[in-house]
């Protein structure tokens, strides 16, 4: 029962997540929200390797990509965020929507 | 997974999602990236209970220094200085909440009916070995492509964050010494 | 090797730590002394304990629109980590927790003293105390990266994460004679993290003592402990990883890590006095320009000589 309960977890934190990067305006917000979704995925790996497959290194290599994508979105998105307000001092996503393609 | 295992996982469980939910209903800006440091310092707590003691602290250790770094930024961006008055910044919010909900529902169904396997193989003594011996070995690849795209985020990020480019440094014939630079720095380039 | 697990030690370590960083304290006020003519006596070395029933008794400041929940948590982050990052530190034959990760888990309590002294700066909503807090961030991502690099080349030296593995690995030869560089770079971290001498830039006298400002009585108290504690945790980490731990001839490993754990602790606050305050925007350039690439050339060594064992 322990792993379905993990797993209702990781579901709970990527959903909360979820809610949070399509509701924000502010960029920043955002990238919170596609953090906690990222972090209920490590959630899942975590409890996918411990419980179903312990002898498998892929497992835990999951996690790391998981972190590296964490570490990536971070940096990215603050980059993206920092070039566009440069140009047009604006700091949420409403305000760039020429921008969608 | 012993009582104190199962006592951990429910309280850092539950911590979590506490600090999920806090992101999106705090209204200071400090306060939603410190819930959200919780929360994902609660995630790194979960991955260690689960016998990945390497992995649970390097993500406390990276969250750490990540939602610090947030916190600058956040305080940056965000049009409300402080964050010290209430305020919605949200749009969609009943569509995004029917998203989400859907997603959830889906997820947990999923869960609960798919007829998950068997536990195969058993767990190594040393696990941190183990990832060590998979990012070494059979999933070099994979290290390999992280660490290329690790490259590519450090160079993009500094290449799109900054405004100014060797001209604005060195003059127009690069032949200024030394660098007109905004801060004088610390090795006299 | 080492023993772990015994009740008492979970007592024992934080008041050991306690009394090194008195020490740390006493001395550095003995040399105060000194520099100033006066005559070293036994008052010049308790006066700077007097500060603690005074910030005890004292009637805390009151702020308007202070964040008092993250301020709080943010001044008791810094000396409790302190006290945590003390558990995988093996004392002699002792150490509290043995953990397979020893060493990550050491650089991870550090790391939440950036998020500690962030928030100390940021509740008291006040400028010079967020300015201060801001500092300790850019000389915080100076500092680490040559820091975990130093911490790597010995558990690389020692192919293992564990304290005591990479203490018990440096039989007659120690880490600090072979990896001089990662000594040097490690003790720099453990002043930057400490905020102590040549990197109190977070709590300047420039910004009216930045982080420290606008903190009165028990909340300065805890950031000042905070501060000492850490010098004195580094010193003491300093011995497993780069000197050996409590191995030597003649004296049982407890006398040995005492002896060594107090030498390291005087070299530390001779140093921090005889330094100037450096600025996080230079020491950033130095440390990504100059410390990094000799960091991880340092690593190196230590990861050849495996390869060719």
């Amino acid at each position: 029962m322990t792993f379905e309960l993990l797993l209702v977890l990781a579901a709970g934190l990527f959903s909360t997540g979820l809610f949070g990067a399509l509701s924000q305006q502010s960029i920043v917000m955002i990238m919170m929200g596609v953090e906690l979704m990222i972090g209920g995925v490590i959630v899942a790996a975590a409890d996918f390797w411990y419980f179903l497959a312990p002898a498998a290194g892929s497992g835990q290599v999951v996690i790391v990509t998981a972190v590296v994508a964490m570490a990536v979105e971070m940096a990215m998105g603050f980059a993206v965020t920092t070039a566009i307000y440069r140009a047009r001092q604006v700091d949420m996503t409403d305000m760039a929507e020429d921008l969608k393609g | 997974m012993d009582t104190t295992g199962m006592v951990l996982l429910w309280v850092l469980g539950v911590l979590a999602l506490v600090g999920g939910v806090l992101v999106f209903t705090l209204n200071s800006m400090a306060r939603v990236t410190f819930a959200l440091l919780g929360s994902l310092v609660c995630v790194g707590g979960v991955v260690a209970v689960l016998r990945l003691p390497y992995l649970g602290v390097v993500i406390v250790l990276m969250m750490v220094m990540e939602m610090v770094i947030m916190a600058v930024f956040m305080i940056a961006y965000m049009m409300n200085p402080a964050g010290l008055m209430p305020m919605s910044m949200l749009h969609n919010k009943r569509g995004s909440l029917v998203v989400s909900g859907l997603v959830f529902a889906a997820l947990v169904a999923g869960i609960f009916l798919v007829p998950w396997p068997d536990r195969t193989g058993a767990r190594p003594r040393d696990t941190t070995f183990q990832v060590g011996m998979s990012l070494m070995g059979d999933q070099m690849l994979t290290m390999v492509t992280l660490g290329f795209v690790l490259l590519a985020t450090m160079v993009g990020a500094t290449v799109l964050a900054t405004h100014r480019g060797r001209y604005d440094r060195f003059g127009d014939d690069l032949d200024q010494r030394p660098a007109n630079d905004p801060a004088d720095g610390g090795v006299g380039r | 090797m080492a023993e772990t697990g015994t009740w008492w030690a979970l007592l024992v370590a934080p008041a050991m730590l306690l009394g090194f960083a008195a020490a740390a304290l006493a001395a550095d006020a003995a040399l105060d002394a000194r520099n100033a003519g006066r005559p070293i006596t036994v008052s010049t070395v308790v006066r700077p304990f007097l500060a603690v029933p005074r910030a005890v008794l004292a009637q805390p400041r009151r702020l308007p629109a202070s964040d008092r929940l993250l301020w709080r948590a943010g001044v008791i982050t810094v000396p409790v980590a302190a006290v945590l990052s003390t558990l995988v530190i093996p004392f002699g034959d002792h150490v509290v927790a043995d953990l397979s990760v020893g060493v990550v888990w050491f650089n991870a309590m550090e790391v939440l003293t950036w998020a500690g002294l962030w928030l100390a700066g940021w509740g008291p909503n006040a400028a010079f105390s967020l300015v201060g807090g801001y500092r300790f961030l850019a000389q915080g991502l100076a500092y680490e990266l040559p820091l975990m690099f130093a911490l790597i080349s010995a558990a690389t030296g020692a192919q293992s994460l564990r304290v005591t593995d990479i203490a018990g690995a440096q039989h007659g030869l120690w880490y600090a004679v072979w990896m001089p560089f990662a000594f040097v770079v490690y003790l720099a971290g453990v002043l930057a993290f400490s905020f102590l001498g040549p990197f109190a830039y977070p709590a300047g006298r420039d910004v009216a003592e930045g982080v420290l400002g606008e903190t009165s009585g028990v909340d300065r108290l805890l950031l000042e402990a905070g501060r000492w504690l850490w010098l004195a945790a580094g010193a003491a980490m300093a011995v497993p990883l780069f000197l050996g731990g409590g191995a030597g001839p003649g004296l049982p490993p407890w006398a040995w890590s005492l002896v060594k754990t107090l030498l390291v602790l005087a070299a530390l606050v001779w140093t921090l006095r005889r330094l100037p305050m450096v600025r996080a925007d230079r020491y950033v350039e130095l440390a990504w320009v100059v410390l990094l690439p000799l960091s991880v050339l340092q690593t190196l060594v230590p990861a050849l000589t495996d390869l060719s064992l």
